[in-house]
């Protein structure tokens, strides 16, 4: 059965560590635990996270891990039924009762039905990841919509009857925690907050996610990073925005700007706040130092 | 602490845990607790740290509680010596957002600023309240319907004015036998916009903190959503607090939170720290904002320049409401505020509930910017 192919894929969260790294995903025990934790017991897993850890990223790499497709809903503000569930394609319809005529005809057949995310993953457990992302952006309503999914993994169509989950399938919620969820939420997942992580983490991160990026420049970039990250920025750079970084620079110094200059010159991929970049001018030069020495 | 009689010995501790953790207020359900040890199982353990990763996967306690709850976790399971949580450097903002925090904490709070707290608390307990005389029960009944309003995505029936319902319309033609009769139509909802509250409680405020507290408290009452913070020289969330039905208790309650009653000001650097908080500028975005403050900045205003200008970008509307504009000699002189009239949307009196009420109810009307009103006279 392809269940226990998972499970067999999961064997320890060393095991999942491992085959993440393969993916070119970089976790740490505790995410791998969590990851480990989630496809036994057979529970969502809930990632919460300032934004650019690479909450998404860690979706995609269990995805490839287990070898099934990603499907992504996308949440925001008014996200309803019809974008989550299903929807009738009410055109098609319509132009099969002309086209018809007086035969009798089945307007709620497959033909007509648009399987929206929760339903294409109903449909096909084993093959589907689910990655209900940056849910905090939804309404409590759809929180509560979600609740009901999550528990029994079944979707009621009225014309149809209800559709059954065959196995348990695996999903994914990321947050930035711009609000707070449901506790009800919480309580069903298994739950891991990315933090930043330490300069030697960010800088293999950095080596793994690159493309050719000398060891000495992701170094000084993770450190430069760190640095930058511990001053009261409107939006303090993610992991994605140390990578452009380390690349952007790279490419300057192959073009031929020296080293502390090549760092200066791509700041604009790293901070994209006109604020920020002032505030953080006058200092980027020792940092640079600092974080090259 | 005696386990029930069906378990075994061995999970006593993992109960014993969760138990602690129930007293020390955080929310643990039943299925938490099995999934807890069901992790526990699939781990081996091998060590400490399997059992600690299971319970931080399974009990998710929130990221803001997250050392205190290692802090239980190190005491109950390796014996350490009774969990003291640090606080911060003095020289930050300190962020409190009462959500975490449980009486014990409040008890301390309370304990340690003797004097001052407990002035403050008389002052609003010993207050008699008469039913609306201060027009608060009409912000009350009022509010969430005179807030300006946000187009939703969510739409609703409607008769005229909007797009066709594709699926009802359907549903009329199969009952019509394929004759298409009038069309049923959709229009999006209107919502009302959030309302973000930032209350000045330092010293030189002090003769309107309690009646500003109050209408906060009307204020989170009446409106679907609003955030109600206070800043003096740390910032401070009083939301659930104030959402407590009774006023007095709520008052209380909001009144036992707040560390630093009646201090400086730090305006810039506490309203930085709000934005740097993603969780709580996010409350600001496309919200209408009200800052009771007198503006007064004690040294250098750059920050709060900046902070202010950030919130500006941030808000649908940004209001200052001063209590020195109850005079009508009073003239944006300052230099803070001098600064900051470009980017304010309104500048108003605040001293007075009465007329605070009434500029809130007035929120969702067109207004001219605040740099065009005193523009004339200053």
């Amino acid at each position: 059965m392809i269940w226990a192919q998972a499970e067999q894929l999961a064997a320890s969260p060393e095991a999942v560590a491992a085959r993440l790294t393969a993916s070119r995903y970089l976790a740490d025990d505790s995410l791998a635990t969590a990851i480990f934790l989630a496809i036994r017991l057979g529970k969502p897993l809930l990632l919460e996270g300032a934004p650019g850890v690479g909450k998404t990223e860690a979706a995609k790499a269990v995805a490839e891990l287990l070898g099934r497709g990603l499907v992504r809903l996308q949440c925001y503000e008014g996200i309803d039924a019809g974008h989550a569930l299903y929807e009738w394609n009410y055109q098609r319809q319509l132009l099969a009762i002309r086209h018809a005529g007086e035969h009798e005809i089945d307007i709620y057949d497959d033909r007509f039905l648009i399987a929206r995310p929760l339903l294409q993953v109903l449909r096909a457990p084993v093959e589907r990841v689910l990655l209900v992302d940056e849910i905090d952006r939804s309404d409590h309503e759809f929180e509560a919509l979600l609740l009901e999914f999550l528990s029994d993994f079944q979707i009621s169509i009225p014309e149809r009857g209800t559709i059954r989950a065959a196995t348990r399938p695996i999903v994914i919620l990321t947050s930035n925690r711009t609000r707070e969820l449901a506790e009800a939420l919480r309580r069903r997942c298994v739950y891991h907050w990315i933090g930043y992580p330490d300069a030697q983490r960010e800088a293999e991160i950095i080596m793994l996610r690159s493309g050719d990026v000398a060891e000495a420049t992701a170094k000084a970039v993770a450190n430069a990073v760190q640095e930058i990250r511990a001053r009261p920025l409107a939006k303090p750079p993610g992991i994605a925005e140390a990578v452009e970084w380390a690349n952007a620079a790279t490419i300057l110094e192959k073009g031929g700007s020296p080293w502390p200059e090549a760092f200066r010159r791509a700041i604009g991929v790293l901070i994209k706040d006109e604020e920020d970049l002032s505030a953080i001018a006058p200092e980027l030069g020792r940092i640079v130092e600092e974080a090259l020495a | 602490m005696r386990p029930p009689e069906s378990l075994p010995r061995a999970a006593a501790p993992f109960l014993g845990f969760a138990r602690l953790l129930r007293r020390r207020a955080f929310a643990i359900a039943p299925e938490q607790v099995t999934s807890f040890m069901q992790a526990v199982t699939l781990l081996g353990p091998r060590s400490m740290n399997d059992i600690r990763e299971a319970a931080l996967a399974t009990f998710a306690p929130p990221p803001d509680r997250r050392d205190e709850f290692e802090a239980h976790f190190r005491a109950y399971f390796h014996g350490d010596a009774k969990p003291s949580i640090e606080g911060e450097e003095d020289d930050e903002t300190r962020i409190k957002d009462d959500r975490g925090t449980h009486e014990e904490e409040n008890q301390a709070a309370r304990q340690e600023k003797g004097g001052e707290l407990s002035s403050a608390l008389e002052q609003l307990s010993s207050r008699e309240f008469q039913r609306d005389a201060d027009g608060l029960g009409q912000l009350r009944r009022k509010l969430a319907s005179a807030l300006p309003t946000r187009r939703s995505f969510r739409t609703a029936r409607t008769r005229s004015r909007g797009s066709f319902d594709l699926r009802r319309s359907l549903g009329e033609i199969v009952g019509a036998d394929g004759d298409i009769p009038s069309p049923l139509l959709r229009r999006r909802l209107a919502l009302p916009r959030k309302l973000l509250l930032l209350i000045d409680i330092s010293g030189s405020m002090k003769l309107h903190t309690a009646d500003y507290l109050k209408l906060a408290h009307a204020a989170v009452q009446g409106a679907d959503r609003a955030e109600v913070f206070t800043f003096g020289t740390r910032l401070t969330r009083i939301t659930s607090a104030l959402r407590i039905r009774d006023r007095e208790q709520a008052l209380a309650r909001a009144a036992a939170l707040v560390d630093d009653w009646d201090g400086g000001t730090r305006m810039g650097p506490t309203l930085l720290a709000f934005l740097s908080v993603p969780r709580f500028s996010a409350f600001a975005r496309g919200a209408c904002v009200v800052i009771l403050s007198d503006g007064l900045e004690r040294g250098d205003h750059s920050d709060l320049e900046t902070a202010m200008r950030r919130l500006g970008a941030r808000a649908f509307r940004l209001s200052l409401a001063t209590p020195l504009a109850g005079d009508p000699r009073f003239r944006p002189a300052t230099a803070a505020l001098h600064a900051l009239l470009p980017v304010l949307d309104d500048l108003v009196d605040g001293s007075s509930v009465g007329s605070l009420a009434d500029f809130i109810l007035s929120l969702g009307r067109p207004a001219p910017a605040a740099s065009v009103i005193w523009k004339g006279v200053s």
